[in-house]
């Protein structure tokens, strides 16, 4: 096989083209979605109701699964996740969106870390929408949307629950947020859409990792609501079935299945 | 009100950056520094902290909140973590930068591009070592910006980086709010097209801060 090196532009070009080709293939196939089903009777660990503005963290074991739910549609659930293992590694909003070729988020997408490894898949949405860009709520969003100082907000709920594990400010980069559907469009502008904070939107995720898991229940910079008023969701973390090798997340794409194996090999033999 | 005339005689730094090599500076409140891609297609990775507390640092999220925007150009206003601004684009021949799809390093490289790639030079090595030099490290890395870099993002949500639109001797200048620490990496990257497949110097050159 060629070496990356030793190809042409030519050929380089080419392997690029294939790779994207792929992507928009898989886009256009667009995997089967599974909604958040029933959790099966004792596989749920833990349960936590998070009041609007507040904040909740864990330490999620690797294979077990966070379920976020929103049963009454409130606007934007943010979150962040670390390596409890290394925290120096954490989420890469960007890596995210550029390794998996989209910003849209849904069941079979993968949260990312900096290091080329799976933190947490995305084993069932209802598939409303998440925002992977944007982020989430900050002191100066909230002061400029309501015009209000001192309303909670995701940037310092998030440095909060970090501190909690240890973690400061600078461990705390672009986070993503959960049933806050956004359309980016032909200028580039950002557009909030209405589906994502739909009543009854849930989401499971699954650990790769052991990962130190902060959400952050603030409304998001986009929300229409002129009031500032988060309503509260819950949090599950359960145990799903085993990871098999047939797994939707793990045989999503060939990035995908390269990102499972860096993780195992952070794992070792 | 028309934007001053900078001319390169005046300035008091003008630097080229090699391809695939990484930069720093601090340019002071005031001072306008450009960055001009004199080849064409050249991707430039830039972060900013502020030069008195590497805490506060250049936020892509912040940045967009502001501005509404995906992409940055003549007018955008480049925000802290802290909702400050720290630059703001006052010139810009080129436009439509990315702030999206970060730095490429040797393992997200493995992700995209197979394993075969681990060992090729990226950007993320070029920020660990030129941040190192001022005492922070890999946790103190954010999604940059990428300016001569273009990533459309489309309405269905697909991110792709395509082709570079600057052309020889595009600049954008940037107008320093607050003493900033300008951390480039002049970016290697040879899987995929933001730099035409053929990594080229840049330059940087810095103008004092007008009266």
């Amino acid at each position: 096989m060629l070496q990356p090196h030793e190809m042409s532009p030519d050929q380089l070009r080419a392997r690029y083209e294939a790779l994207l080709d792929a992507a928009r293939h898989r886009a256009k196939a667009s995997a089967v979605a599974v909604h958040p089903g029933h959790i099966p009777d004792g596989s749920a660990l833990l349960h936590e109701t998070i009041p609007g503005g507040w904040y909740w963290s864990a330490r999620l074991r690797r294979g077990t699964a966070l379920r976020l739910a929103n049963p009454h549609g409130t606007h934007g659930v943010s979150a962040l996740f670390w390596n409890a293992d290394d925290p120096s590694e954490r989420y890469n909003a960007a890596d995210t969106v550029k390794v998996q070729w989209t910003t849209h988020l849904t069941t079979g997408s993968l949260l990312l870390s900096d290091m080329g490894r799976v933190l947490m898949s995305v084993i069932a949405d209802s598939g409303h929408g998440h925002d992977a860009l944007l982020g989430g709520s900050t002191p100066e969003t909230n002061r400029r949307r309501y015009g209000a100082e001192g309303l909670r907000n995701s940037r310092e709920n998030l440095q909060l629950a970090a501190a909690k594990h240890g973690l400061d400010p600078r461990d705390v980069g672009p986070c993503l947020t959960f049933f806050a559907s956004i359309r980016t469009d032909g200028d580039g502008a950002f557009h909030w859409q209405k589906d994502g904070a739909q009543p009854g939107a849930a989401i499971d995720l699954r650990a790769e990792m052991n990962v130190i898991a902060a959400i952050s229940n603030c409304p998001h910079p986009l929300s229409p609501d002129p009031a500032y008023a988060p309503k509260p969701v819950t949090a599950i973390v359960w145990t799903p079935p085993p990871v098999g090798p047939d797994d939707p997340c793990r045989t999503a794409g060939i990035e995908a299945e390269r990102a499972f194996v860096n993780t195992e090999r952070f794992f070792g033999p | 009100m028309s934007a001053p005339v900078r001319h390169e005689a005046d300035a008091i730094l003008d630097e080229v950056i090699p391809a695939r090599r990484p930069w720093s500076h601090v340019v002071r409140r005031g001072e306008v520094l450009r960055l001009i891609d004199t080849h064409g297609q050249q991707a430039v990775d830039f972060l900013l902290y502020n030069a008195h507390d590497f805490g506060e640092r250049y936020s892509a999220q912040d940045t967009w909140a502001l501005g509404g925007r995906a992409y940055l150009g003549l007018g955008s206003v480049l925000v802290s973590n802290a909702g400050r601004p720290m630059a703001t684009i006052v010139a810009d021949t080129c436009g439509n930068h990315d702030t999206a799809a970060g730095c490429c390093s040797v393992e997200s490289n493995t992700v995209r591009f197979g394993h075969e790639t681990r060992y090729m030079h990226a950007c993320r090595e070029n920020f660990i070592l030129e941040l190192g030099r001022h005492g922070m490290s890999k946790r103190d890395i954010v999604p940059n910006i990428n300016f001569f870099m273009y990533v459309p993002i489309r309405p269905d949500g697909e991110l792709t980086v395509v082709d570079g639109i600057s052309s020889p001797g595009n600049y954008v200048d940037l107008h320093a709010k607050m003493d900033v620490l300008c951390v480039i990496s002049n970016c290697p990257q040879l899987n995929n097209p933001c730099n035409n497949f053929d990594p080229t110097p840049i330059r940087a050159v810095i103008w004092a801060a007008q009266p």
